[in-house]
C-alpha cells in the first residue's frame, strides 16, 4: 500500500523489530484483520440473521455476513493500528504485522478506516440503515471506546468493550428484520456476560504479558483472588441468562438441554478455578509454548477453553433449531 | 514509495502480490455493487401492480 509514504515517520510505531525490513505481502494485510475474531463474528451474526425469521433474498444474506465480517475486520486493524506500542511488548501479539514491522501503521490506518466505510454503506445499500448504523457503533465503539480509551485506562476494559464483540447477533437480526426486538437483545447480553469469565480467565495465566504491555488487566489491578472470585460471580449471572431464550421461544428443547449441561460444566469449572491458585506467583505460563501452563494456571486455561466450546454450542444450537424451520423452497 | 528500478525479486514479487489483491477486491466491490442494485431494483420491480 502507497498511502503509508505521503504520511509523516512520526506515526510509524517504533519496533526493534521493524529494522528487519521484509515487504509487507498481501497476507499481512489479511492478518491485520484478525480472520480468528472474524470467523466468531461471522457465524454469531449469522446466528442472529437466521433466528429473525424472516425471509431475506440469499444473495443479500450473504452481503449482510460479509459486511459484518469485513467491519470486524476493519476495526481489527483499527485496533493493531493503534495498539502497536502495546503489541510489541506481548509474547502473543509481537509477532502482528505492524510491531513485527512487515506493514507500515498508516498503512493499517487506512486499511481499517477505509474498510471501515466500505462495509457501513454496502450494508445500508444493500439492507437496511439500522443495521448499518449499529455496524457502525460497533466499530467506533471498538476502535475508539475499547482500542483507545478503556483498555489502557480501567480494569474493567474488557467488560465495557465486550459490548463490541456482543453485538453482531443484533446487526444480523436488525439486518434481516429491520427491527431489534428482545430476543436480539438477549444474544446481544449472553455474549456480553460471557466475555468476562472468558477474559479474565485467559489473563489470569497470561498476566505477565499485560503487565508488561502496561495493560490494567483484572488480575494486575484487583490481584488474582479477587478476579477469580469476580470470574465466579459472572458465571453464577450467565449460566441462568443463557436459559432464558427458551423461556422467551427463541430456544427449543435441544437449546434448553445444551444451556442447561454446559451451564453446569461452566459453573463447575468456575468454581474448581475459584478454589485454586490461579494467577498467583508461580503459576504463570512457562515460555515453552503460547498455551504451555503451569499446574496452578489449569484450572484458568480449562474454563477459558470451555468457554470457547460453550458459547459456540449455545449458537449452534439455536442456529441448527431456526435453520430446520426454513422450508428449502423459502430459500428461492 | 520505493524505487521500482532498485527493488529486489523479493520486494517486486511482495508488491506485484498486493496490486493483484487490490486489484481483485475492487473488482469484487463492483461486482457486488452491481448484483446488490439488480436484486433490490429486481425485488422493486415485481412488486409493481401491472
Amino acid at each position: 500500500m502507497a498511502m503509508s509514504e505521503a504520511l509523516p515517520t512520526a506515526v510509524q510505531t517504533p519496533s526493534k523489530h521493524a529494522a528487519i525490513k521484509a515487504p509487507a505481502r498481501w497476507q499481512d494485510f489479511v492478518q491485520l484483520l484478525k480472520p480468528r475474531v472474524m470467523s466468531l463474528v461471522v457465524f454469531t451474526g449469522l446466528t442472529g440473521l437466521v433466528c429473525a425469521g424472516r425471509w431475506v433474498h440469499p444473495f443479500l444474506a450473504g452481503i449482510a455476513i460479509l459486511c459484518i465480517a469485513v467491519g470486524a475486520g476493519a476495526s481489527g486493524a483499527l485496533n493493531m493500528w493503534y495498539d502497536a506500542d502495546i503489541d510489541a511488548k506481548m509474547r502473543r501479539t509481537r509477532g502482528r504485522p505492524v510491531p513485527a514491522g512487515r506493514v507500515q501503521s498508516a498503512d493499517a490506518l487506512a486499511l481499517g478506516v477505509v474498510l471501515s466505510l466500505f462495509s457501513v454503506m454496502l450494508m445500508g445499500m444493500a439492507l437496511n440503515w439500522l443495521a448499518a448504523g449499529l455496524l457502525a457503533f460497533t466499530i467506533v465503539f471498538y476502535a475508539v471506546v475499547y482500542t483507545m480509551w478503556l483498555k489502557r485506562w480501567t480494569a474493567q476494559n474488557i467488560v465495557i468493550g465486550g459490548l463490541a464483540g456482543a453485538l453482531p447477533p443484533v446487526i444480523g437480526w436488525a439486518a434481516a428484520s429491520g427491527s431489534v426486538p428482545l430476543n436480539a437483545w438477549l444474544l446481544c447480553a449472553i455474549i456480553f456476560m460471557w466475555t468476562p469469565p472468558h477474559f479474565w480467565a485467559l489473563s489470569l495465566y497470561t498476566s505477565e504479558d499485560y503487565k508488561k504491555a502496561g495493560v490494567p488487566m483484572m488480575p494486575l489491578v484487583a490481584g488474582p483472588a479477587s478476579t477469580r472470585k469476580q470470574i465466579l460471580i459472572y458465571s453464577l449471572l450467565f449460566t441462568p441468562l443463557c436459559l432464558t431464550p427458551v423461556l422467551t421461544g427463541l430456544g427449543g428443547l435441544a437449546y434448553l438441554a445444551v444451556s442447561a449441561l454446559g451451564g453446569v460444566v461452566f459453573l463447575l469449572l468456575a468454581f474448581r478455578l475459584f478454589r485454586s491458585k490461579a494467577g498467583e506467583t508461580g503459576a504463570q505460563r512457562n515460555d515453552d509454548g503460547l498455551y504451555d501452563v503451569r499446574a496452578g494456571a489449569k484450572d484458568a486455561r480449562n474454563l477459558f477453553a470451555f468457554s470457547i466450546l460453550y458459547l459456540t454450542l449455545l449458537f449452534a444450537t439455536l442456529l441448527v433449531e431456526h435453520l430446520m424451520t426454513i422450508k428449502p423452497l423459502e430459500l428461492l | 514509495m520505493s524505487d521500482p528500478a532498485r527493488e529486489s525479486e523479493v520486494e517486486a514479487k511482495a508488491r506485484r502480490g498486493r496490486n493483484i489483491a487490490l486489484a481483485l477486491g475492487l473488482a469484487l466491490f463492483v461486482i457486488l455493487v452491481f448484483v446488490v442494485t439488480m436484486v433490490r431494483l429486481g425485488a422493486s420491480v415485481t412488486k409493481q401492480p401491472f
